[in-house]
């Protein structure tokens, strides 16, 4: 369970985490707590995956990479065999499980974004399943950060 | 793409390798990843913030797990949308306060005649479902039909991984 004292600082740490010396020390004197309090509370959303993430984000897309949203049609009786296979991909950044038949959907992150083809290509040469392509055409909106 | 391509050297490349795990957990994070890349600290800071100002990194911070902070729906929304409105409605939904990426994707037709995706986090499904009935009165019309995908899993949540290059580059300079 967390605190209100861990959702302020899930609130307060989910961007510009301070580039300084002792960056915990001054974000803990921002929501007035010890900076020793901060760094365990941050130590254990970590541990127990509240937080999944902590560091710096990359955007591809400036560096010559890129993003791409896949799904596949996963049945049944196949399901365990492709997501052992789909998430032992180094470029799949993230996938989950959702009710369509459509049911499996994640995006690969790489860093030459003529790779994407290639990545998809190997997924479904390898699970025998169909991968659909759902590149970004154009961005309305982006902001991952939630209330806590 | 607009924009000049833009790339990493050697050393942003060794620094965000070192960090692809988290920042250290500790008083002095940075100083923690300069030892670990052999420069100063004061190097890594200028670095980051660096490839902050350049928007190499999007942002520094957590990315929160949604369903342990009990945002345990996640309803991919998504809407075939008239080609000549998209534009403009897109945005309109994208500035709604529940949405968290709205994006225009390709339709792979005759089986997904979708083009505009967003996505809505929420406590249960029905307060999903209640925000995603303020998209259906916003795109009226111009929307020929839609669907919800809602999420029952996580399988996978790593973020950008940099791939062997960096790895090689960081092992060189350990």
């Amino acid at each position: 369970m967390i605190d209100e004292t861990d959702r302020h600082i899930v609130n307060a740490l989910q961007d510009e985490f301070p580039l300084a010396s002792r960056p915990f020390a001054i974000k803990a004197r921002e929501l007035g707590i010890d900076e020793d309090d901060l760094i365990s509370r941050v130590a254990r959303l970590r541990a127990s995956g509240v937080v999944t993430r902590f560091g710096p984000f990359l955007n591809a897309e400036n560096f010559g990479g890129g993003f791409c949203l896949c799904a596949m049609a996963v049945p049944q009786d196949k399901w365990a065999t492709a997501v052992d296979i789909v998430n032992a991909q180094p470029e799949v950044a993230h996938n989950y499980r959702r009710e369509h038949r459509l049911n499996m959907w994640f995006v690969l992150a790489v860093e030459d974004r003529d790779e994407i083809a290639n990545v998809a290509r190997r997924i479904e040469a390898t699970t025998g399943l169909a991968v659909l392509l759902f590149p970004k055409e154009r961005e309305y909106f982006l902001d991952m950060r939630v209330s806590a | 793409m607009s924009g000049r391509e833009r790339s990493l050297d050697a050393l942003d490349r060794a620094i965000l390798e070192a960090t692809q795990a988290g920042l250290p957990i500790v008083p002095e994070p940075y100083k923690a990843i300069a030892e670990r890349v052999g420069v100063s600290e004061v190097e890594v800071l200028a670095r980051l913030q660096a490839m902050l100002d350049r928007s190499v990194v999007r942002r520094i911070g957590f990315a929160p797990n949604h369903y342990k902070l009990g945002l345990t729906c996640n309803g991919m929304t998504v809407w075939d949308v008239d080609d000549e409105k998209v534009d403009a409605l897109g945005e309109m939904v994208g500035a709604l306060d529940f949405v968290t990426h709205c994006y225009r994707r390709p339709r792979h037709l005759p089986d997904w005649p979708y083009n505009l995706f967003a996505m809505a986090h929420g406590r249960t499904r029905a307060e999903v479902l209640e925000k995603r009935t303020r998209i259906v009165e916003l795109l009226g019309a111009a929307c020929r039909s839609s669907d919800i995908l809602f999420s029952t899993e996580i399988l996978k949540k790593t973020g950008m991984r940099l791939a062997r290059r960096a790895r090689e580059e960081a092992s060189c300079s350990d």
